[in-house]
């Protein structure tokens, strides 16, 4: 007779599995996904304990929360994954008010049928981003809903930080006179996913700039503790970010197209598929607003870190009651980059 | 619906397809209606189809045009 | 990108606006009519405007084919998506066309129907082949430039025998829509608007040729000159139709030689005609009922009908009593004209057809140029 261990639990299928309604139901199948997945990936004290909470002590200060969701199409692109996405959005939207990111909570809706290999690679990728980031995810919520009601998955991220004192930026704060940076090229996540449902290919593969700034962030604010605002332009891109800013602060901007960095593969991709590159989502991209005098000082401190190796002063603020965000196209001409109408559709025309 | 694009053929593909490149992006189209189209010809494409080829010859003669605009402008001011 | 960005050149374009300038006689203002969507759409995202001197004017035609879309078709379209439960395949720039009801394509699409935004006619097809039990239909819209795919793909569908797949047919004409402006009374009789010259379409023209404008510039000793579809094509377009006009002359000039010859694309115009005949009137929004200006897919393609199978009933609607697509399609008037431009009527929240289409003379004006107006009224 052979033997069998009394305390066997055969492990999660990762190679041919499911996600089914078992594992959203809270019994056994769920907790056994979320120890042998989760809490395995992301191997960190708080996940350990098995609470449904974290509790840990933060260092005084003003304390910043963001909270991000992801519903992408597809899960899994060129440059990353859903997964990387949710993490970064979060820790990038808590640095954006130029905080150190301290923790991440993430919460996940599955839909039944997703294969647990998918699932694992997102998780694990999301376990690679927290890592490197430095920035743990520490709790978290899983729910599983049927078949034809979710896109596979969907993630929602929360995170808190803490901003250093003296800090203050927030998007209402542009002032006339002050410059306007980018810290890279733009276009870059939208075209890589535009693109796979285009059925494009490139010569070289544009893949999405998805990544954490908030170590970009700590190396600007120290070099520029002055700097007024900062964003992240992510859905609507650079042209609705500046209009964001513009109508917070209640002033107008003039920019220059010449000196928007674009790629050109992206530039192409956008003319094929009809798309301009000006509201077109980033994920590892920055704006940034500071005064005139500090403006080659910043752009020299962005462009030693390696996510801002392409950064660019594109233009500056100036009074404008109507709030209008101008652009000299490298044409010569002057044209308004307006709010983005809609979801931005391809255009064929 | 007049968005269309000179792109360069860089592969013939049964069926009256090919791929063609502008910029390093490229695509799968149809060249059903320029069929004596061949591999480094520009053509004009419109919603995944060529239209027509491009005359690189002509194309340079009215690059040149441009330019005459800006010599007679030059001219002018010597003047 | 070449053969694009060459022809983007900004110092180049300023030359050839000291030049125009230059020739430009003072005395006179020149009236120049493009008809053309996309190059309404490179006048605007490049301010060719800011380029010309005051004396050379440019008017927006009737060059958007979404924007001459009735509110009907639309219906229609609706409809086919709605009662008729089809997969409905468009071109995105069709979705949010405002309808009838409140409705668009868009709105539809959120109530439910299967609507898909396709790049190419070949997607729609490849839809067909991929949904056997399903009824697929494609609305298929465009001047001469879209028409030739959708020939070939009818063509194509008939080869593969499918039974699931037809094409609901609102191609139209532009030599039709031409002769239409210069006919209507503002123009001919009472002169209330000046038209001296046209910039051809770009790549209407590399289909059907020079060829065709010819009877224009007889008939209405009116010059054309065809244009491509770059900046500054449109930029030396201008120029020569100044000279033409300076000395008198109104004849096709071809600036676009590149892509178009007299002839245009034999196959193409082959292929058209072998699937489609011309209706005898179409209407056109804005512009009414204009003779022999639309196709529709001939008796021998009947089984890829979408009209003949699904037994759609046209009906006319009229557009919002304040929407002022109608004269600004034919040049009568500009978009800061209408009254509900830029307040009830923008581009999230379109009343007429000019504000949906990104290179309807509303929108364009919107999206690239509205604060040029606030300047002129602050001053």
């Amino acid at each position: 007779m052979s033997k069998i261990r009394s305390d066997y639990v055969r492990p999660v299928d990762f190679k041919h599995g499911r996600v089914d309604m078992s594992h959203g139901g809270g019994g056994r199948a769920m907790a056994q996904l979320i120890e042998e997945l989760f809490v395995r990936a992301f191997a960190n004290e708080w996940l350990a304990q098995g609470n449904d909470n974290a509790a840990f002590s933060v260092p005084a200060g003003r304390m910043v929360m963001a909270t991000d969701s992801h519903v992408v199409s597809p899960l899994e692109f060129p440059g990353g994954d859903i997964g990387a996405l949710a993490v970064h959005g979060t820790i990038n939207d808590v640095a954006m008010a130029g905080a150190r990111p301290l923790y991440l909570a993430a919460s996940f809706i599955l839909e039944e049928g997703l294969p647990l290999a998918t699932l694992k690679r997102i998780v694990d990728s999301m376990a690679r981003a927290a890592h490197e980031a430095s920035v743990p995810v520490v709790t978290g919520d899983t729910k599983v809903v049927e078949q034809g009601k979710g896109d596979g998955i969907f993630i929602t991220t929360t995170g808190i930080g803490v901003v250093p004192p003296g800090v203050e930026i927030s998007g209402d704060r542009a002032r006339p006179g002050d410059a306007i940076l980018v810290s890279g090229t733009i276009g870059d996540h939208g075209v890589a996913i535009m693109s796979l449902r285009e059925n494009l290919t490139f010569e070289t593969t544009i893949r999405s700039d998805t990544a954490a700034l908030h170590g970009l962030v700590a190396q600007m604010v120290q070099a520029v503790p002055t700097i007024r605002c900062l964003r992240d332009p992510t859905r609507g891109g650079l042209g609705t970010t500046l209009n964001e800013f513009a109508r917070q602060s209640g002033v107008g901007m003039l920019i220059r197209e010449a000196s928007i960095p674009v790629r050109p593969e992206v530039s192409a991709a956008c003319e094929f598929l009809g798309l301009d590159p000006l509201y077109v989502a980033n994920e590892g991209k920055l704006i940034a607003v500071c005064p005139p005098e500090d403006a080659e000082r910043l752009l020299a401190a962005m462009r030693t870190h390696p996510h801002g190796a392409d950064s660019a002063i594109i233009g500056e603020i100036v009074a404008d009651p109507h709030c209008f965000v101008q652009m000299e196209t490298s044409f010569g001409g002057r044209r308004v980059v307006d709010w983005l109408t809609g979801e931005q559709l391809p255009r064929i025309c | 619906m007049c968005l269309a694009l000179p792109a360069r053929i860089v592969e013939l593909l049964p069926a009256a397809e090919g791929v063609i490149d502008l910029g390093g992006v490229r695509k799968r189209i149809s060249l059903e209606l320029v069929p004596d189209a061949r591999v480094g010809d520009y053509v004009i494409v419109h919603v995944g189809y060529a239209l027509q080829k491009l005359d690189p010859a002509e194309a340079e003669r009215t690059l040149g045009l441009f330019a005459e605009a800006g010599l007679l402008d030059d001219a002018e001011e010597a003047a | 990108m070449k053969y694009v960005d060459e022809f983007r050149d900004g110092a180049l374009a300023r030359r050839i606006g000291r030049r125009i300038a230059a020739e430009a006689r003072s005395d006179r203002s020149y009236h120049l009519m493009e008809f053309c969507g996309g190059h309404t759409h490179a006048i605007s995202r490049y301010g060719i405007k800011d380029l010309l001197p005051d004396n050379v004017k440019m008017v927006h035609g009737p060059g958007c084919p979404v924007c001459v879309l009735p509110i009907g078709r639309i219906d229609s379209a609706i409809e086919l998506a709605t009662r008729h439960a089809v997969i409905l395949c468009t071109y995105a720039d069709t979705m949010r066309v405002p309808a009838s009801n409140g409705l668009s394509l868009m709105r539809a699409k959120a109530r439910g129907a299967d609507i898909r935004m396709v790049y190419s006619a070949a997607d729609a097809l490849r839809i067909a082949q991929d949904n056997p039990a399903r009824e697929v239909v494609f609305f298929a819209i465009g001047f001469e430039t879209t028409t030739p795919p959708t020939a070939l793909v009818i063509r194509q569908a008939q080869a593969l025998a499918l039974t699931n797949f037809t094409v609901f047919c609102n191609h139209v004409l532009t030599p039709a829509a031409i002769t239409h402006i210069l006919e209507s009374p503002e123009v001919r009789e009472l002169g209330i608007v000046p038209l001296d010259g046209f910039i051809g379409p770009a790549h209407v023209s590399t289909v059907i040729g020079s060829q065709p404008y010819e009877y224009f510039a007889e008939e209405y000793r009116r010059p054309v000159v065809i244009a491509g579809f770059e900046p500054l094509d449109v930029m030396q377009a201008i120029l020569m139709l100044v000279r033409q006009l300076n000395e008198g002359r109104a004849e096709v000039e071809n600036e676009f030689t590149r892509a178009v010859t007299r002839t245009g694309n034999e196959r193409a115009k082959a292929l058209v005609a072998e699937v489609f005949e011309l209706r005898r009137s179409f209407e056109w929004r804005g512009l009414g009922e204009v003779p022999y200006s639309a196709l529709r897919i001939r008796e021998a393609y009947a089984d890829f009908d979408a009209e003949r199978r699904f037994g759609v009933a046209y009906r006319s609607v009229a557009d919002n009593k304040a929407c002022e697509c109608g004269a600004i399609l034919r040049g009568v008037k500009k978009p800061a004209d209408c009254k509900v431009f830029g307040t009830v009527c923008t581009p999230e929240n379109p009343i007429g057809s000019c504000m949906v289409s990104s290179e309807g003379a509303c929108a364009a004006h919107y999206t690239y140029g509205r604060f040029k107006d606030v300047e002129v009224r602050a001053a």
